[in-house]
């Protein structure tokens, strides 16, 4: 197996003591890719990263960062990734400019590169009204682009941001991703968790994971065509109705509804495919319901995740049965 | 190849120069602690060297005198002339004397018979009774001594003709110290003890401090190496800690006039095995606490023996076994004594190189048992 891919990881294991963090864990993340690692709190995410970067050891499998080891490595792997976590880890009494002085000097950067990568660094950013500023006093989306500019000013190759947008506006979300892109646009392999599914679907190659093993691994769109979301014999459709909630509780009971949720202000369902629009609409009239549309619809990423989740369920039920 | 070799011995104490940057910045903005870093060692020094005297003295005394006779007077005049006793006033009957006792109104009743001068006069043994409060030990040791001295040389007076001379005479002399001074005594073991405050909590809050707000785990993913981490964080506050030693000893040679008999440059060098070994104290402190109270509970657990069984305060030859064992343990013994050595008895290098090298063996010790628990501990969790 070749090893040419940014993050490569082979049964990677993680536990504590009989708690295991992670299980069998396999990835393969492409070298210039934004790669979204999602899943519920707790199911492993952070150790994943954290035994990517030589925070914690591997406790069986394997791991590659850039082709090193990170088992054996670690030293040289950290000169070659930046981190970025959710929580804002500057240094709030310093001010932007020593920040960046700081973690230029934490990599060992010569002085006249440091000043020429922080005066690149800033100007990309727009930094440069505030180096002054100490950084505490920043608001959340300048906090994490310092984060950011400290993170990159070593030129990684590669990126790992610990759900980088938990914490601040929309508008700084935005311009966060635009500025994810542009890096991923000079080649920067970008490790991103985040919990928001429009993120997730930004990026190029996602992974889920459940209750520290990973249940889903592809392409956004190709996920999306993954039989298992869409079972043979059924598909999806978006349903306009007046009274949503009681035509949702109506659909819940049809045979041939397998699943409904709301949606702003239409119902998603999985509906057995010979059942057409028509005969949908004359079920749930006899129910009293009266529905206006039925449109077909493309699963999205949360409804991937959604039903990877319960097929997921239900396996390691029948195994524990 | 030298290139190589300078880089394999730079190698575990990379980030050093990036850490000690930041953390002067840290100190320089931080004005507030160092303001209390410098500012309770010079309160504890007024304290300790204005307020308190060990020296026992005028302590309050009660008379019955029972005589009223010229000796019976004289031998007041004695009690009072020491400067141990203070005459505070007249009682009228035992039970008087004992009420003043019990009350606190005096420390000391001493009851002199009716028959005082009638017995002197015959030769024959005339008995003066001498209450001590015993609820301090100090005091009533030396209202013990103090009486029965006077009663002894009393006696003496009385028993030797006019110029016979003692067969044996004690000449005590006291070195050193010869006035007894308390801030002499006390000063150079407070030393040890101020230098231990500032520094050790200094450097346990500035790493747990990191870790509360997570900017530790940021530095855990940079090629920083846990030693130059950690010596990058203990630098500054060496620097804080030997200024505090200067003013501490300035204050004490001017202001509390206690003279230094040995070098003070030897001192200051012998001062940087001590400092070492608080500043790894506290670094090892803040690999095991999670927040700045739990560090502060943990330096005290150093801080009070150094009070109590580095000999600053107690004499250590005077400890139960288990105790003076323990205070081999405490880095405050050793400096306790370099500092009196050299402050009070003129000491040189060739008294307290042991000395030295113990307190230099417990700092890196505790520094590299820091830097492993650091490895261990902290980054993995």
């Amino acid at each position: 197996m070749t090893r040419d891919a940014a993050i490569i990881t082979e049964g990677l294991t993680r536990k504590f003591g009989g708690f295991t963090a992670v299980n069998n864990v396999d990835l393969r993340v492409q070298y210039g890719e934004i790669f979204g690692f999602l899943g519920p709190n707790g199911s492993g995410k952070t150790t994943v990263i954290k035994m990517l970067t030589g925070l914690l050891p591997v406790t069986a499998g394997a791991a590659w960062v850039d082709g090193l080891d990170v088992r054996t490595e670690a030293e040289t792997v950290r000169q070659r990734i930046g981190y970025m976590s959710q929580k804002f880890s500057l240094y709030d009494d310093l001010t932007v400019a020593e920040n960046l002085q700081f973690y230029g000097r934490v990599y060992g950067m010569p002085n006249g590169k440091l000043r020429e990568r922080i005066d690149y660094i800033v100007g990309t950013h727009g930094l440069g009204p505030y180096l002054g500023r100490q950084a505490g006093k920043l608001s959340g989306g300048w906090k994490q682009r310092l984060a950011l500019s400290c993170a990159l000013l070593h030129e990684p190759k590669i990126m790992f941001l610990d759900e980088p947008t938990a914490s601040i506006d929309p508008v700084a979300r935005r311009q966060l991703w635009d500025l994810l892109f542009e890096l991923a646009g000079q080649g920067i392999t970008l490790f991103v968790t985040t919990h928001y599914m429009d993120e997730a679907e930004r990026c190029g190659h996602v992974a889920y994971i459940y209750f520290s093993r990973l249940i889903a691994d592809g392409a956004p769109d190709a996920l999306k065509r993954l039989p298992e979301v869409t079972p043979p014999g059924t598909h999806r459709v978006e349903i306009s109705a007046p009274e949503l909630t009681r035509a949702l509780r109506a659909m819940r009971e049809l045979p041939v509804v397998r699943s409904a949720t709301v949606f702003g202000q239409a119902i998603h369902a999985l509906v057995d495919e010979q059942v057409s629009a028509g005969e949908l609409q004359e079920y749930l009239k006899r129910h009293g319901v009266v529905i206006t549309e039925v449109r077909p619809l493309a699963p999205s990423l949360e409804d991937v995740f959604v039903q990877l989740t319960y097929k997921h369920q239900e396996e390691a039920e029948m195994a524990h049965a | 190849m030298p290139e190589r070799l300078r880089e394999i011995l730079r190698e575990p104490f990379r980030g050093l120069g990036a850490v000690l940057y930041k953390e002067v910045i840290h100190v320089k903005r931080d004005k507030t602690a160092i303001f209390f870093a410098l500012l309770i060692p010079v309160a504890q020094m007024i304290i300790l060297g204005f307020g308190i005297d060990t020296n026992v003295r005028q302590i309050k005394t009660v008379v019955l005198d029972q005589d009223g006779r010229r000796q019976s007077r004289e031998l007041i005049d004695r009690l009072r002339n020491t400067d141990t006793f203070r005459i505070v006033g007249h009682v009228n009957s035992d039970r008087e004397l004992n009420e003043a006792i019990i009350g606190g109104k005096a420390r000391v009743g001493v009851k002199i018979p009716v028959d005082y001068s009638d017995t002197l006069l015959k030769h024959g043994n005339a008995q003066v009774l001498v209450l001590i409060d015993g609820s301090d030990s100090s005091v009533a040791g030396q209202a013990l001594n103090v009486s029965t001295a006077i009663g002894l040389d009393e006696s003496l007076r009385r028993v030797l003709s006019a110029g016979e001379e003692l067969p044996v005479e004690m000449r005590p002399k006291l070195l050193f110290n010869p006035d007894s001074r308390s801030p002499n005594f006390f000063l150079p073991g407070l030393t040890a003890v101020l230098l231990l405050s500032v520094t050790t909590f200094l450097t346990a809050f500035s790493i747990v401090r990191e870790k509360e707000k997570g900017t530790l785990e940021q530095l855990f993913v940079t090629p920083v190496r846990p030693m130059g981490l950690l010596l990058g964080k203990i630098l500054p506050y060496f620097g804080i800690g030997f200024t505090a030693l200067c003013v501490i000893l300035l204050l004490m040679r001017t202001v509390f006039r206690v003279p230094i008999h040995g070098h003070v440059v030897l001192l200051l060098l012998l001062s940087l095995p001590y400092l070492f070994v608080s500043l790894s104290f506290g670094t090892l402190i803040s690999t095991k606490a999670g927040s700045q109270s739990e560090a502060m509970q943990m330096a005290f657990l150093i801080f009070l023996p150094s009070i109590f069984f580095s000999g600053y305060i107690f004499p250590r030859e005077t400890m139960p076994l288990p105790f003076y064992l323990l205070s081999f343990f405490v880095p405050a013994t050793y400096f306790v004594n370099i500092a009196r050595g050299i402050i009070l008895r003129g000491a040189g290098l060739s008294h307290l190189w042991l000395d030295a090298l113990v307190l230099l063996a417990m700092g890196l010790g505790l520094l590299l048992l820091a830097a492993k628990r650091f490895q261990k501990k902290v980054i993995a969790t």
